[in-house]
């Protein structure tokens, strides 16, 4: 009869899966049992380690982490890893072969980490840059719009045809913010400025951002700014001269003094060696952390001498109110780019509108894609 | 918006020089699969390509030993796959993405110590008072030479497949291996050496993207030029002006919908974003509309004794 046939595959095939599921199981009990004295801290990338910027950055807060804790902690990181579907294999990968904690240093990794984690309550998993939370899921990231603040002060200082190049990545929250950021500090100093942003669509991809980075210095743009990872933007603005730059992620030093006058780094050692530690400690529980200068996460690499002396004097001391407290990158008065109010006078933007960042500042006349 | 932003006598240069990477790949895979040889490893033998290209001209100071060791280097690289494949008989597909594999990890081996530093630049083609002709000179005449042996391998690959005797035979090999075969010509030898050909063009393709256009060496940064390359392929229906035709229409829409974007336009960017794409695709499907189809052993063991 068909539906014994049916019930009989059905039975076969379950004892497959427990099988399958008990020699995975027996599996990574083996490797948890070998591993138990030391904590697996996992780590995965958006791109190459050797790109010189985001991932850069986030490696070396792995050797640092390796580093710190030496023989009680073993680290394993896969690089170049597309966000999506591809990311939760990795994901699941990693934590099936015993880490501890996993870190995943990408917005685009947001729900494979939410959907991995699901499945893993005993992991521990940081997601950077994102904004879901869950009992095993921590969020962490770093307010890089406080460097984009003194970045668009410098570059309206300097900039001599008022055009200022943007290449954009993804339209997502932290670029938006970093745009406008960037944006009201340049318009502050330069009421002339003009934004022209490109969305190049990628993390990495050098061949496009040095592209991109051309067309804006061909449409009369002399600073260009990037929000994606690699250094190739930094190189075409050297080929083209007269033109600035800022590092990206990373100091991108070898840029300088011109292109690259300043830059932003990350900096993510510390918090991956207290997490660590909080894991072996027992006392790791789901945060949201989000810190800028004043806290050292985001560093403001070395302003160099194609600065003038005032300018620089300004932008450090914008540096300086940043990292205190005392002033807000987003300070009020302040309308969005459809005319409506946003911040009254003296007013400064809460941590919810700023996580969820969707529109422009009053002044940019682009659109930003849906 | 303001279209007076965009020089259309710069953006056309500029597509000339963005497609060169994928023409040099696209039409060494085309001699290849004509051959009868599906190398999916193009990106592979374009980042080693790139890699070699740049150490080699870092170390020696001239672009132009690095391109021909690139050359070598992507020929080098793709000989294991004619090793798998013409001697071991492997399957085609699974060891040319195993190359791509290989070809990302040994480049990043060999390229850690050449992170953030500049390559010798490449001069442009001298063309004297040629390269003053207002519009044609300056989209014609104003390129580095690489742009130009792009242009020549094309032709050349055309005339050599289409009017010689030794395309004749390449052609057969690709079309019916036991054919060929039977009337004496050596097809592993022929195969490997359209293999190493690809390889070759390929690496050269790599090393223009590490050497001209970007240029410092960065992990991975052919960043899937490769598999466009290999899609072009198909897209053209293994004729090699279609690759050409479809190399400058993607390039060219590439740094059209930058320009846009930097202009302001209107359309969502993400139309302008997905645009190259589907433009290239549309047109060349609707060109191949024709009879063309691909090599009859295209992807085919050959076993002398079957």
């Amino acid at each position: 009869m068909p539906l014994d046939g049916a019930n009989t595959y059905g039975e076969v095939h379950m004892k497959f899966t427990k099988l399958m599921t008990g020699a995975a199981l027996a599996l990574g009990l083996a490797t948890a049992a070998v591993a138990e004295d030391k904590t697996k801290v996992g780590f995965v990338f958006v791109g190459p380690v050797g790109d010189g910027g985001w991932t850069y950055e986030h490696n070396k807060g792995r050797l640092a982490v390796e580093e710190s804790f030496g023989d009680k902690v073993e680290t394993v990181f896969v690089e170049s890893v597309a966000e999506g579907p591809d990311s939760e294999r990795v994901m699941t990968e990693m934590a099936l072969n015993g880490a501890d904690l996993i870190f995943t240093t990408s917005f685009g990794y947001m729900d494979p980490t939410i959907n991995v984690a699901a499945k893993f309550p005993n992991v521990k998993f940081e997601h950077a840059t994102g904004y879901k939370q869950a009992d095993n899921v921590s969020v962490y990231s770093a307010r890089f719009y406080e460097g984009r603040a003194i970045q668009g002060h410098i570059a309206g200082k300097m900039t001599k045809s008022n055009i200022i190049g943007y290449i954009a990545s993804f339209p997502i929250p932290e670029v938006i913010r970093g745009i406008n950021s960037a944006y009201i500090h340049a318009k502050k100093v330069n009421p002339d400025v003009e934004f022209k942003i490109i969305w190049a669509y990628t993390w990495f991809d050098p061949a496009k951002e040095a592209d991109a980075a051309k067309v804006l210095i061909e449409q009369g743009a002399d600073v260009v700014l990037q929000h994606t990872d690699s250094t190739a933007p930094q190189a075409a603005a050297q080929d083209a001269g007269n033109v600035i730059t800022f590092g990206q992620a990373s100091d991108m030093g070898q840029y300088g003094p011109l292109p690259r006058v300043s830059s932003i780094i990350d900096d993510w050692a510390p918090y991956y060696i207290a997490r660590t530690q909080a894991v072996m400690d027992g006392t790791w529980t789901s945060t949201s952390t989000w810190d800028g200068i004043g806290a050292g996460m985001v560093g403001i690499g070395e302003i160099s001498d194609a600065v003038p002396a005032d300018v620089k004097a300004e932008a450090l001391a914008l540096k300086a109110s940043l990292a205190d407290g005392s002033y807000h990158a987003f300070t009020g008065p302040l309308n969005k780019a459809d005319g409506s109010a946003w911040l009254a006078a003296g007013e400064t933007a809460n941590d919810g509108d700023l996580a969820g960042m969707g529109f422009y500042v009053e002044g940019i006349t682009a659109e930003i894609p849906k | 918006m303001d279209l007076s932003a965009i020089n259309p006598i710069i953006l056309i240069a500029a597509l000339i020089s963005a497609a060169t990477p994928i023409l040099l790949a696209a039409t060494g895979e085309l001699v290849a699969e004509r051959a009868g040889v599906l190398n999916l490893g193009v990106e592979g033998m374009m980042i080693t390509g790139a890699v070699s290209g740049f150490i080699i001209s870092v170390n020696t100071g001239s672009p132009a030993i690095g391109f021909a060791m690139a050359a070598v280097g992507g020929a080098t690289l793709s000989l294991l796959f004619a090793f798998l494949t013409q001697v071991a008989l492997a399957n085609q597909v699974a060891s040319g993405l195993a190359l791509t594999l290989f070809g990302l990890g040994i480049s990043s081996l060999l390229g850690q110590n050449y992170v953030g530093i500049k390559p010798p630049r490449m001069p442009d083609v001298d063309f004297g008072p040629i390269s003053d002709i207002p519009v044609l000179g300056q989209i014609m005449f104003s390129h580095d030479p690489i742009v130009y042996v792009g242009l020549f391998i094309v032709a050349g690959v055309w005339t050599t497949l289409k009017f010689t005797r030794a395309g004749l035979i390449l052609r057969a090999v690709g079309e019916n291996h036991d054919a060929a075969h039977a009337l004496g010509y050596k097809v592993k030898r022929i195969r490997t050496l359209a293999i190493m050909f690809g390889g070759a063009c390929a690496g050269m393709g790599g090393a223009y993207i590490s050497l001209i256009r970007v240029p410092q060496w960065t992990e991975g940064m052919t960043a899937g030029v490769g598999w466009i390359a290999l899609a072009l392929v198909v897209f053209a229906s293994w004729k090699p002006w279609r690759v050409l035709l479809g190399a400058y229409l993607f390039g060219g829409i590439t740094q059209l919908q930058l320009n846009l974007q930097g202009a302001g336009i209107a359309i969502p960017v993400e139309y302008l974003a997905m645009s190259p794409y589907i433009v290239t695709i549309v047109v060349l499907v609707i060109l191949s509309a024709d009879k063309s189809r691909a090599p009859g052993s295209l992807g085919r063991i050959f076993h002398a004794s079957q």
